[in-house]
């Protein structure tokens, strides 16, 4: 191996970029200023090339944890990191739109010193979540990720950016501290931290009894629920999915980018690492009610982004309903339903990612995110019109970009468990297409008539060469999604041949319970 | 070369499309029609030199997950062959055509925009994805292209991006046409769900079996094979405009025409018909599927003939005339003779594609009028187009000698092809065949009324409407001209020179399929024949069954499949005589009512109108199917939207949570407020002491626990 910890060179460079900045960067002018954005850009592209040799070197055939790095930490802690087909692409993704994302706030004037810092320990702790081995060490990240978050939007963001930031950060964080609690029961349970440890530690489904209440599936259930009500929020789900519109709205273009293709897959990554595999039985028995939430999930948003007047909001609201695919994928749990989980997940953050920029591009002109304020773009920004339109088709899950591929395998997941429900979710296909392609009209189509848009000049090469890598996966993974596929299935059969092992074992000792109990 | 036939569009369109600012505009016309008259080229020979049997081509992999496998690959078989040559060539001769229509628009600046490179990128793109639904080896697929040509069809009916009824018929087309790949979705999914693979061979493999199989879908089972069939159907209506999902079409006449003429006539629409043909050997299965899929097609056939009755403008006609003859297609395919219906395709493609050209010189011809109330006297100033007009109405609407055949009947290609669907239909044991043969003859009758309509009101009479508009109508320049020519060869000779291998004996057919027979088969067939034949009952044509018991074709074996049992492709040859007169007839009596109507009795229709004014009415507002959407689909949904965002998530959801918080939210923001975003990192410093506090504190009692 090339380096022998090298999850956490990935993990710590842009870390380690802020840090200098915040040590040696001194003043508030131009050059000062230059500095900080190319001195972030510089460490962000560095933890890319830095994981390029993770992908490399990653065996996508051995299902296990890899480039494992474990050392004693303070207050008698593990410092555990690795990586597996489940989350190394999640990495990727970071690393791959952390540049991107950059060069997109490449026109503030703020206080741009601190805002680079925000982006790069941000980075860090989205990388901690998805390489952290410990469930203290995931905790850490996963909590700490929400304080340069609420930053971006409390300091860069909106009008009403203090109180969508205060909204994000409540809402997140009230759900993680029933996590927390289930996380020191896990620990009381099974006397150890390590996340490698408690997937193969069997937690308890024996029925309880909690003040009266019968609780079928026992611990597992519980622990299962508090994990749920954090990433459920962190997804979001329906119905606690109301942060995310207004936090979207409020946050800078930098930030509902980070927001929406990386900082969502939290909950989904979340669900693949603990719900599913740690409390199958569990996770058996409220499959059900996940689905159905999915399925609401995606008509109720669908219809809500029908409506919208604010673009970002509209597509805010299409995430969501995009997430209800993932979560619905998960649930299903089949080969197809968690292969198109995650992929759609990887897909979706190309995808939102872009469309996010593509309100940028014209908000940076217009200073408005009103729908109605547009029209008629197509006449000076051709350029621009392509790139959306691809985008937008990409987002209705259009057959040969990425967003077909994550749709049709999680649909064809939901088929196999529960039709009712595929039915449904399939009506979203329908709904997206109405969304999407209104707003395209009412932004880009017609004939462009309203004077302030009259000087309206067309993308600038920097933005096109912001889009340009996301074009490409898009496409990319449109026509050969083997590329996702073939790192993640290995992990997924692995994760599902232990969670169909358990619901037998469990199904055979009800069994013996019930013929025990006959006798 | 069925990889250059196939990729050679795409190439053409991405030169085209991205390349013209360094090759010129022209240079990017040419390339992109050369790509195309290259494939057209290619299509032919595939075409003339195959064998019939099937071949597969592996190209690249695509989707895996688990057992599901999807591969780009070309399944090459008489089905694909007859496509490949129905779309390239007339793609070719809209390419061709596009020179001189799109030469000049009134809808863009022709100093300043280049909007040529962009038609003709698009109009490659749609063939590229027209080829790949034809040519595909499973059915996602083939969903690609499904929706692909979905994508080029919204892009080219939005053409006039200024225009705002472009762009609505636009987002109506693909919306409306989502509602049907939902059906087709679902169908995949269950396919899958049954067969476990999505590759046509296996799921072909698989047909008798699922005849038997039962599947849990939504309240209650199914019989596996209904219920896919059924599902896939739907699919096929969204595509192809039939009944209840049919209202894109007309409006997607907003398109510039050749784009009516390639997508919403000749190629695209057809796709439906081809879906139904490929799935064949699913559909000969299915009993029930089948009979709903006759109901719908002759349902659809009537229903537009009636509509276009009336309609006023020159696109919108031919539109709905498309609508009902791909009724007659699914009604041919539902009663299992697939290669009729695919002889009907081919025909139609041909005489379609040419009135839709034609239609569009006149339009071109008199500076973009499209209302038919101001034509009239034509002939003259347009004698090319008026002959191709013609010959294409003499087709579409079944001029042929009854009764004559010398080794094949004699007449233009609709006659054949038609006449082939109708006794075909009449020859059907289904229970809804009698039904779909009087809805086929009577729409016969309209058919031939509203085509020679057309032709009265725009060529013949006095010039009505705008003298200038008049005084300037030219017949259209040679590139417009030369396709009508070819199309009009088709239209004349098509249905006389494929008559045999669509709807000649059954061995002749089967040749052409490149399905054979042997006893062997029969055996292996015997569980799943004996099931289609209890379901299908009827058993009058008992004499003519015994012969054909003893050898069968296995499903899939070949591009098309016949059951044992279906023997309507041998027994259409055998109807009566008056069978066999009656959509002449019907095609006579339209005629003379035109004539009468339109050249004898010019007031007659206006007074007609006037008596039945509620009918006339009902007619001309499309049976008010827009409307009742409106209300019943389009108007829901926004307002559920709406309330849903205002009530279920401002309300409902913020306002309890927010409650539940008790004002927690406000309070933090008040503290906020004070503070200046100077001061933020302040509070985010607190924040993390608090969280470090809290982890110590939990994990201090939890060890306590």
């Amino acid at each position: 191996m090339l380096f022998d910890n090298l999850l956490s060179i990935v993990t710590f460079i842009p870390l380690i970029g802020a840090a200098i900045m915040a040590l040696f960067l001194r003043g508030e002018d131009a050059a000062a200023q230059a500095n900080a954005k190319w001195l972030a850009l510089a460490a962000t592209t560095a933890s890319f090339l830095a994981s390029l040799f993770l992908l490399t070197g990653f065996d996508a055939s051995n299902p296990d944890f890899q480039f494992v790095e474990e050392s004693e930490w303070i207050l008698g802690l593990t410092y555990k990191m690795g990586v597996d087909g489940i989350s190394i692409l999640f990495v990727m993704l970071t690393t791959f739109l952390m540049p991107l994302v950059i060069l997109a706030c490449w026109d503030v004037t703020h206080r741009v010193k601190e805002y680079m810092i925000a982006f790069l320990v941000l980075e860090t702790l989205m990388l901690g979540v998805f390489c952290a081995l410990d469930l203290v060490l995931f905790y850490l990240f996963f909590e700490g990720g929400l304080i340069p978050m609420f930053l971006i939007i409390g300091i860069w963001g909106g009008k009403e950016r203090v109180y969508a930031s205060f909204k994000f950060f409540l809402y997140t964080f009230f759900g993680s501290v029933l996590m927390l609690v289930a996380m020191i029961a896990m620990y009381v349970d099974a006397g150890t931290t390590d996340i490698a440890a408690l997937l193969r530690h069997n937690f308890s489904s024996k029925v309880l009894d909690v003040w009266g209440f019968t609780i079928i599936g026992g611990l597992q259930t519980l622990l299962w629920l508090a994990f749920f009500a954090s990433f459920a929020v962190k997804m979001p789900m329906w119905p606690v999915h109301t942060w995310l519109p207004d936090a979207h709205v409020q946050a800078p273009t930098a930030g509902s980018v980070v927001l929406a293709a990386i900082l969502l897959k939290m909950g989904g990554y979340g669900f693949l690492r603990f719900s599913l595999p740690m409390f199958p039985i569990a996770s058996d028995l409220l499959a059900d009610f996940v689905l159905w939430l999915s399925a609401i999930a995606i008509v109720y948003t669908s219809l809500v982004a029908l409506m919208q007047e604010d673009m970002k909001k509209l597509i805010a609201y299409s995430s969501v309903a995009h997430m209800g695919f993932v979560t619905a994928g998960i649930f299903a749990a089949n080969q197809q339903g968690l292969d198109g989980a995650i992929f759609q997940m990887i897909s979706h953050g190309f995808i939102s990612g872009a469309l996010f920029l593509c309100v940028g591009v014209i908000y940076d002109r217009m200073h408005t995110r009103e729908i109605d304020a547009y029209g008629g773009l197509v006449n000076r920004m051709p350029a621009y019109a392509l790139v959306f339109m691809l985008f937008t088709m990409a987002n209705v899950g259009l057959p040969g970009t990425s967003g077909f591929v994550g749709e049709f395998l999680t649909l064809v997941g939901m088929f196999q468990a529960n039709t009712w429900v595929a039915a449904v979710a399939t009506t979203g296909v329908i709904l997206s297409a109405g969304y999407a392609l209104w707003l395209y009209r009412r932004v880009v189509m017609g004939d462009l008539i309203k004077e302030s848009l009259k000087s309206i000049t067309d993308m600038t090469s920097r933005e096109r060469w912001i889009f340009a890598p996301l074009i490409v996966m898009t496409l990319l993974l449109g026509v050969y999604p083997a590329l996702v596929i073939d790192i993640i299935s290995p992990s997924v059969a692995n994760l599902l041949g232990g969670y169909e092992t358990a619901l037998a074992d469990y199904a055979a000792e009800n069994m013996i319970a019930a013929n025990g109990g006959g006798n | 070369m069925e990889t250059i036939i196939l990729f050679s569009p795409l190439v053409g369109a991405l030169i085209c499309g991205f390349g013209w600012k360094l090759i010129g505009e022209k240079a990017a016309q040419y390339t992109a029609t050369g790509f195309l008259f290259l494939a057209c080229f290619l299509s032919w020979i595939v075409f003339l030199t195959f064998n019939g049997e099937t071949q597969q081509i592996q190209i690249l992999r695509w989707i895996e997950s688990g057992s599901l496998s999807t591969d780009w690959a070309i399944r090459l078989d008489r089905l694909t062959a007859i496509m490949l040559i129905v779309i390239t060539s007339v793609s070719a001769l809209v390419h061709l055509y596009s020179f001189g229509y799109m030469a000049h628009d009134e809808n863009f600046d022709d100093a300043k925009e280049s909007y040529r490179p962009r038609f003709f990128a698009y109009l490659s793109f749609f063939t590229f994805a027209m080829l790949m639904l034809v040519t595909a080896d499973n059915l996602v697929q083939m969903f690609f292209g499904w929706e692909g040509v979905g994508l080029a069809s919204y892009l080219l009916i939005g053409f006039y991006f200024r225009k705002p009824s472009a762009n609505a018929a636009a987002i109506k087309a693909f919306v409306v046409n989502r509602v049907g790949d939902f059906g087709f979705a679902l169908g995949i999914f269950a396919i899958f769900f049954m067969v476990d693979s999505i590759r046509f061979d296996d799921i072909f493999a698989a047909a008798p079996e699922l005849a038997e199989a039962k599947i849990s879908f939504l309240w209650t089972e199914w019989n596996a094979i209904e219920l896919i069939c059924v599902l896939l159907f739907i699919g096929a209506m969204g595509k192809s405009a039939q009944f209840i999902l049919h209202t894109w079409l007309p409006d997607a006449m907003e398109g510039p025409t050749p784009v009516s003429a390639l997508i919403h006539a000749a190629t695209m629409v057809t796709a439906g018909v081809f879906l139904v043909c490929r799935m064949s050997p699913l559909m000969e299965f299915a009993p029930m599927a089948t009979n709903f899929i006759i109901i719908m097609g002759a349902v659809t056939a009537f229903f537009a003939a009636t509509v276009g009755l009336v309609q006023n403008d020159i696109k919108r006609v031919i539109a709905y005339s498309t609508c009902s003859q791909l009724g007659y297609m699914f009604v041919a395919a539902g009663v299992g003779v697939y290669s009729v219906a695919m002889f009907h395709l081919l025909t139609h493609a041909f005489f379609k594609a040419m009135l839709f050209l034609g239609a569009g010189s006149v339009i071109h011809g008199m500076h973009h009028e499209q209302d038919m109330r101001n034509y009239g006297g034509l002939r003259h100033k347009m004698p090319y187009t008026f002959w191709a007009m013609m010959i294409g109405t003499l087709a579409i609407t079944g001029v042929g000698i009854p009764l004559l055949y010398i080794g094949f009947p004699v007449g233009f290609a609709g006659f054949v092809s038609k006449d082939a669907i109708i006794e075909s239909a009449f020859a059907a044991t289904d229970p809804a065949a009698r039904f779909a043969f009087w809805s086929l003859v009577v729409a016969a009758l309209f058919t031939s009324f509203y085509s020679w309509r057309l032709m009265f009101m725009t060529f013949y009479g006095e010039p009505r409407g705008d003298k200038h508009t008049h005084e300037h109508a030219h017949e259209s320049p040679m590139t417009m001209v030369a396709p009508l020519g070819v199309l009009a060869i088709g239209a004349i000779f098509a249905g006389m020179v494929w008559y045999k291998p669509f709807f000649g004996s059954e061995e002749a057919v089967d040749k052409f399929f490149g399905v054979t027979k042997s006893e062997e088969h029969a055996q292996v067939l015997m569980i799943g024949a004996a099931y289609a034949a209890t379901e299908t009952a009827d058993d009058t044509h008992g004499e003519a069954k015994d012969d054909h018991d003893a050898v069968a074709a296995v499903p899939g074996q070949g591009a098309l499949y016949r059951a044992p049992d279906n023997h309507v492709l041998h027994d259409a040859h055998y109807v009566p005589v008056w069978v066999k007169l009656s959509p002449f007839f019907a095609m006579l009596i339209g005629f003379l009512t035109a004539y009468q109507f339109y050249i004898r009795q010019p007031d007659w229709p206006g007074k007609l109108a006037e008596n039945q004014k509620h009918l006339y009415q009902f007619l001309l507002n499309k049976w008010y199917v827009d409307e009742i959407y409106d209300f019943l689909f389009v108007k829901p949904a926004m307002w559920l939207g709406r309330f849903l965002w205002k009530k279920g998530d401002g309300n409902v959801i913020d306002g309890g949570l927010n409650g539940l918080a008790m004002g927690v939210v406000p309070f933090f923001t008040r503290l906020a407020g004070r503070a200046q975003s100077g001061y933020i990192f302040t509070y985010a410093f607190w924040m993390v002491i608090g969280i470090a506090f809290l982890i110590t504190w939990m994990t201090l009692s939890g060890g306590a626990e």
